[in-house]
């Protein structure tokens, strides 16, 4: 599998990230070298195996399902959350309701 | 007592809540010193980003007026401690080791160092880190790198390098440090100190900045076993802040130091032991099996097939995770937006290429190619499925060991510039790591030993799920016949 600059540029616009030049024609290179390595996984047969995206669920519980995930719930009641002051402290710019950002779309 | 006269660099938490306890000396004389450390000794090492003093020497206060009323003290109190940058510490700064993060002050305490301050834990400051704990060695940190105090030469490792360093030079009794693909226990190999991998799920990730979710562990380094344990008493627990932290029930992890090993058998998985081990470690590891054998523990044989397609599963999950977990700074709420730009895309793409590093760009677009729709199968999805199958090696070896031993890392510390020109030189030494964060087991690393050079060498053992209590039995046994 070849990475090309085409595939870094449809990628880096996937991850919105505005990469220099310099930095595309690295990453083109650094890419490739790292999937070369990735591409070892072929040589497994996975065709019955399920994937693993978590091991808590199953140690935690012998539940079907959702069921499963029963010991992460809580009951739906409205709980204190971050004030909107504190949301709001980090922000770059504020009118102190909402966070301010340049227009979305061009007239 | 005369603090001066007190090797402050070689406390352990029992000693230094003793004296603060028995009032030999002042939770915030003990604070002051440490301070002294880290102004005569840190710019050279690098550990720490941020200093929190005001915080510091308010909890040191309040220690020491429960001291002098002479009540029954908490587990840690006056106990100097250092974090994580990419941990929450409310109010103070936290940068995850990044330019993005360089002016973001934290709005909530992660639960970790909530829990460590409850204990009574005195918060020196915060420690330096690869940027968005993404490296292993510290030199991805977007402010300076960090050195490693065995030798200013080399590496401390990473990502945890600051919290590793500040330990192994005196700055902070035990600090927190989190742990994705090894970076906890392999800067503490490195430094010649304890870190301790906590099973998936043992301690909240409530305020730590995520890497990679499924990945992610918070934990101690410290300069003893039994002091790792007593911090792991402190932090573990369910946490309803973190549907991920699990309903399994803590224990008292120090009772386990001291406990009889004989009986208990041992992996040694063959695929650990093959070519690209440093001969020095090999041999220092051997010597510590013989002490595990002469103790009366049974030594088998075992293999875990699967490890050598660790590396290649690893890059591709926790670049996957990451990706999603980096896309939320984008310029909108955490600080920093790139000046001038005149549209929402703009903003979007010129604050992230100018906020990130080399390392995070790098593997942000990787995660993001093997999530792209006609990669997802090939990739992410044949990951996650070698991940059942290395669960599967995992699962069969401990049906005949209660725990494996093995290598932390292929090398001692290498030196700083060493492997940043190639990224999957880099990638490759964390062979001996990745596994156990993909499978969830805990594992420790624990000093071994030095080489010829006089640099540390760690040595790892794995437990079984949720199963701390004989990691930190047998590593309490290795490191007290090392004596």
């Amino acid at each position: 599998m070849k990475v090309t600059e085409k595939d870094v540029a449809y990628v880096a616009d996937l991850a919105n990230l505005e990469l220099t030049p310099d930095e595309s024609a690295r990453m083109v290179a650094d890419l490739n070298s790292i999937l070369g390595h990735m591409d070892k996984l072929n040589q497994l047969d996975t065709r019955n195996v399920e994937p693993l995206a978590e091991v808590v669920s199953a140690f935690a519980s012998a539940g079907e399902g959702s069921n499963r995930f029963a010991y992460a719930q809580r009951a739906d009641l409205v709980k204190p959350g971050l004030s909107r002051e504190i949301a709001l402290s980090n922000a770059p710019d504020t009118d102190g309701i909402c966070f301010k950002v340049p227009k979305v779309i061009e007239r | 007592m005369n603090i001066d006269a007190l090797n402050i660099g070689a406390l352990t938490i029992d000693a230094a809540r003793s004296l603060v306890q028995s009032r030999e000396v002042s939770a915030q004389a003990l604070t002051e010193a440490h301070y002294a450390q880290i102004a005569e000794r840190d710019g050279t090492i690098g550990s720490f980003l941020t200093l929190t003093k005001e915080r510091a020497l308010k909890q040191a206060e309040r220690i020491d007026r429960l001291a002098e009323k002479g009540d029954p003290l908490p587990p840690l109190a006056g106990v100097p401690v250092g974090i994580k940058d990419v941990l929450m510490t409310r109010g103070e700064r936290t940068t995850a080791g990044s330019r993005f993060l360089e002016k973001f002050i934290a709005p909530y305490d992660a639960t970790a160092v909530e829990r460590l301050e409850t204990a009574g834990a005195v918060c020196l400051g915060k420690l330096n880190c690869d940027e968005f704990a993404m490296g292993s060695s510290n030199e991805n940190s977007a402010f300076h790198p960090v050195r490693n105090p065995r030798d200013i030469t080399r590496v401390p490792g990473g990502s945890s390098g600051g919290s590793a360093a500040a330990v192994a030079a005196g700055f902070a009794v035990a600090t927190l440090g989190s742990d994705t693909g090894g970076s906890i226990r392999q800067p503490a190999a490195f430094c010649g100190v304890v870190g301790l991998l906590p099973t998936y799920g043992r301690v909240s990730r409530y305020g730590l900045i995520a890497f990679a979710s499924s990945l992610d562990h918070v934990g101690p380094l410290t300069r003893t076993v039994k002091d790792s344990a007593t911090l792991l008493e402190v932090i573990a627990g369910r946490d309803p802040m973190d549907s991920t932290s699990a309903d399994v029930p803590a224990i008292k992890y120090s009772a386990e130091c001291g406990r009889d090993i004989k009986g208990l058998r041992i992996g040694i998985p063959k695929e650990y032991f093959a070519e690209g081990l440093d001969p020095e470690i090999r041999e220092a590891i051997e010597r510590r099996i013989d002490g595990l054998r002469k103790a009366g523990c049974e030594i088998v044989n075992v293999s875990l097939p699967h490890t050598e397609y660790a590396i290649p599963v690893y890059y591709i999950v926790a670049t996957a995770e990451a990706s999603a977990n980096l896309a939320r700074f984008d310029g909108v709420r955490y600080t920093t937006r790139s000046p001038q730009t005149k549209t929402l895309a703009d903003m979007y793409r010129k604050s992230r290429d100018e906020g990130f590093g080399a390392e995070v760009k790098r593997r942000i677009l990787l995660g993001t190619y093997a999530l792209s729709a006609g990669y997802y199968d090939a990739y992410y999805l044949k990951a996650q499925q070698v991940r059942t199958l290395l669960t599967r090696d995992f699962q069969n070896a401990f049906t005949s060991v209660d725990a494996v031993v093995t290598p932390v890392t292929p090398t001692p510390a290498f030196r700083l510039g060493e492997k940043t020109g190639d990224p999957m030189e880099m990638y490759l030494s964390d062979i001996y790591t990745v596994t156990a964060n993909l499978v969830g087991v805990p594992g420790i690393s624990i000093p071994c030993g030095k080489n010829r050079e006089g640099l540390p060498l760690g040595i790892q053992i794995l437990g079984k799920l949720f199963d701390e209590a004989t990691v930190i039995r047998l590593a309490d046994a290795m490191e007290q016949e090392q004596q």
